[in-house]
């Protein structure tokens, strides 16, 4: 049994007018110690799925339907109370801004005993020396002197590692990371990722990272998924998708990296942009900004087929694994 | 360099920002004794740089380098603390507000977030307008708004959404607007201020097609602020490594990403995260950055090098031709211990 499922998982946000569908019909899941990315522009839904797993959606969004599976147990129809239990101790989240989840008003020692505290029944010196050897782990340079330092003394690099050390207090069995290293320079970025990598690897931890750059999901990762306009049009192994996408919009997406096109000639460009959840075209969302449009994709979602170990919602894909099913019948 | 005079030339460039305040604040008691103390921060510590007519220089470098700062400087948004900025010759950075204004005129500036770059009270049309308005008094309203709906065509925004304002666009667009009010008064000379980092990636392989197309129909020179080192290999045609306010490497982008010399170049590069790799594999540089407020003695990164040694520590390396034909400041490259 897969650690973490999610079964057709719809989220909505009520607003005057009429509901918005922020998520619709997503379906994944998450083996222990496995890595997963989450790959999309903004407004793709990315952060509304890693959210809505530890039910932290807040008003007016909310969980209209689906089942989110952890161990068995369905998160979306506990309560708080229960759910409480789950958050920061066997589920983690790493968010994108460390000044922003850091207290300004509290030392870093006070903020990690304080976790500790809340689900653990444990003397104050005892939470101490759990808070100073997860600094240890994440490499900080002098870690005692950092318990009693404030998040403002600290350098975003280190910030972000308090962060981890903060998100391994409890030994969590899942890490979600939202943009772990967006706001940092490219060098930290490179410290903190190989750092994550390391740390999940070491303890088994399965890590569920969301994020917009395809070179970390591509060194990360070992599964993907792929989102658009609040679905999930493809998802399988990393390698798979990256070396070869089906979806037209996960190959747009890739070769609009300037990585991928010769220094000087014009980029890859898709036309358009992501749809607004107020005005989501019909059928599948992509159609107005792909090449290979039809009125059956206007007109309905396609379903996934399988290509490879790679899932993939297009009809132009399944059409392709059709006619190549045909020939190998013909030439047999 | 040997071509002729560079249209941007920046000599020597320091910029200070004070960080101490009034002469009270400044004052402190101890010991028994009034101390004096004055802090600034050394955002640009003597920085060279020429920018070839036609060309695309890409200052890259990581947050509190001075790359920002170079940019705005260069524009006159600042004041340079020491050092000289030409243009196509002539020193533009002492001039005063009436003498500068055809400087102005011919160079322009884009702005990282587009959010905060455009005025929220104004429509798409007044914004468009007000740079052709003030630099061309004598233009007749016709020939204003005939300029805004070329410009507007040619950054791919319909001209029938003038009366539209700013919060009806989505990023993408609202970058597209401010390329073309950069572009509304035809200038030669363009400081893109990291004008692609706010963006999704499919937004930004626009926005850098679009950057692409108006300088080879317009004929514009570039200078170009970013982070991202992917977009300099596609977009630069050379490239200054910034590193505490100094350039430590300068050279055309093919050389800069097939032999990087300096080391801290090397380590920038290996940090970019490919999409072949299949797990990180970047050279770790010890520590952090310092801070611009106590440059370190030396060499600017002796203390995150690897082949730092004595004479690192002590004497400030200067930028030395290479047999590639870039220019590095490192000692170790000088002595070829690299």
């Amino acid at each position: 049994m897969a650690l973490l499922e999610v079964k057709d998982l719809d989220v909505r946000f009520a607003v005057r007018g009429g509901d918005l569908t922020a998520l619709r019909g997503i379906s994944f899941s998450l083996d222990k110690g496995e890595r997963l990315g989450l790959v999309g522009e903004s407004g793709a839904g990315k952060s509304v799925a890693a959210f809505s797993i530890l039910n932290l959606i807040a008003r007016p969004g909310y969980i209209a339907g689906g089942q989110i599976l952890f161990e068995g147990k369905d998160l979306a129809a506990m309560s708080e109370r229960e759910l409480r239990k789950i958050r920061g101790n066997r589920i983690a989240m790493i968010f994108q801004d460390p000044m922003m989840t850091l207290n300004p008003v509290l030392s870093i020692g006070t903020q990690m005993v304080e976790a500790i505290k809340a689900h653990r029944r444990i003397s104050t010196k005892d939470a101490r020396a759990i808070a100073l050897s997860k600094l240890n782990k994440v490499q900080i340079p002098s870690p005692e002197k950092r318990l009693d330092q404030y998040p403002h003394e600290l350098s975003g690099g280190m910030r972000q590692r308090v962060i981890i050390a903060i998100a391994l207090l409890l030994d969590p069995e899942i890490i979600i990371a939202d943009e772990p290293t967006t706001a940092l320079d490219v060098t930290i970025q490179a410290e903190i990722m190989a750092l994550l990598l390391e740390l999940c690897e070491q303890d088994n931890v399965a890590l569920m990272l969301i994020t917009h750059d395809l070179g970390v999901v591509s060194q990360v990762t070992q599964r993907m998924l792929v989102m658009y306009s609040g679905r999930i049009i493809e998802q399988g192994s990393t390698r798979e998708i990256i070396n070869d996408a089906q979806h037209p919009y996960t190959q747009g997406l890739i070769n609009a990296l300037p990585q991928m096109g010769q220094p000087g000639e014009r980029l890859f460009q898709i036309p358009g942009s992501m749809p607004s959840l107020k005005n989501v075209p019909t059928g599948c969302p992509f159609h107005p900004r792909c090449k290979f449009a039809t009125e059956q994709c206007k007109r309905t979602m396609p379903e996934y087929v399988r290509s490879g170990n790679v899932d993939v919602a297009c009809y132009e894909v399944s059409n392709l694994i059709e006619q190549e099913k045909h020939m190998q019948e013909s030439e047999q | 360099m040997t071509s002729p005079t560079p249209l941007v030339d920046i000599r020597g460039l320091e910029k200070r920002f004070d960080l101490s305040g009034s002469l009270l604040e400044q004052i402190s008691f101890k010991n028994g004794r009034f101390h004096r103390k004055q802090e600034a921060v050394h955002a640009i510590n003597g920085v060279d740089l020429q920018v070839q007519k036609g060309e695309a220089l890409c200052v890259v470098g990581e947050s509190g380098c001075g790359k920002s700062t170079v940019a705005r400087t260069v524009m006159g948004l600042l004041s340079p603390s020491g050092g000289e900025i030409y243009y196509d010759g002539e020193r533009i950075d002492n001039l005063d507000g009436k003498e500068v204004l055809p400087y102005r005129r011919k160079m322009q500036m884009i702005f990282q977030n587009p959010y905060a770059s455009l005025n929220p009270r104004m429509t798409i049309q007044q914004t468009l307008e007000e740079p052709i308005r003030f630099h061309h008094p004598d233009w007749d309203t016709d020939r204003v708004k005939e300029k805004v709906s070329e410009v507007m065509q040619s950054v791919g925004i319909d001209p029938d959404w003038g009366s539209r304002f700013g919060h009806e666009f989505s990023g993408g667009q609202r970058q597209r607007i401010a390329i073309a009010r950069a572009l509304a008064v035809d200038p030669e000379f363009i400081v893109a201020d990291e004008p692609i980092s706010a963006l999704d990636v499919s937004i930004q392989a626009q926005v850098l097609n679009l950057l692409m197309d108006a300088q080879e129909k317009r004929n514009l020179t570039y200078l170009f602020i970013t982070h991202d080192l992917a977009v300099v290999e596609h977009f630069g045609t050379r490239v200054a490594v910034m590193y505490l306010g100094r350039v430590c490497e300068l050279a055309d982008t093919k050389t800069l990403f097939s032999t990087p010399r300096h080391p801290y170049t090397q380590a920038l590069l290996s940090a970019i995260p490919k999409l072949e790799d299949d797990r990180p594999n970047h050279i770790r540089l010890q520590g952090e950055v310092p801070t611009p407020v106590n440059l370190p003695s030396g060499c600017v990164f002796h203390g995150r090098c690897p082949y730092a040694n004595e004479r690192c520590r002590q004497e400030i390396p200067q930028l030395i031709a290479t047999d590639e034909g870039a220019q590095v400041a490192c000692h170790a490259v000088e002595e070829g211990r690299l």
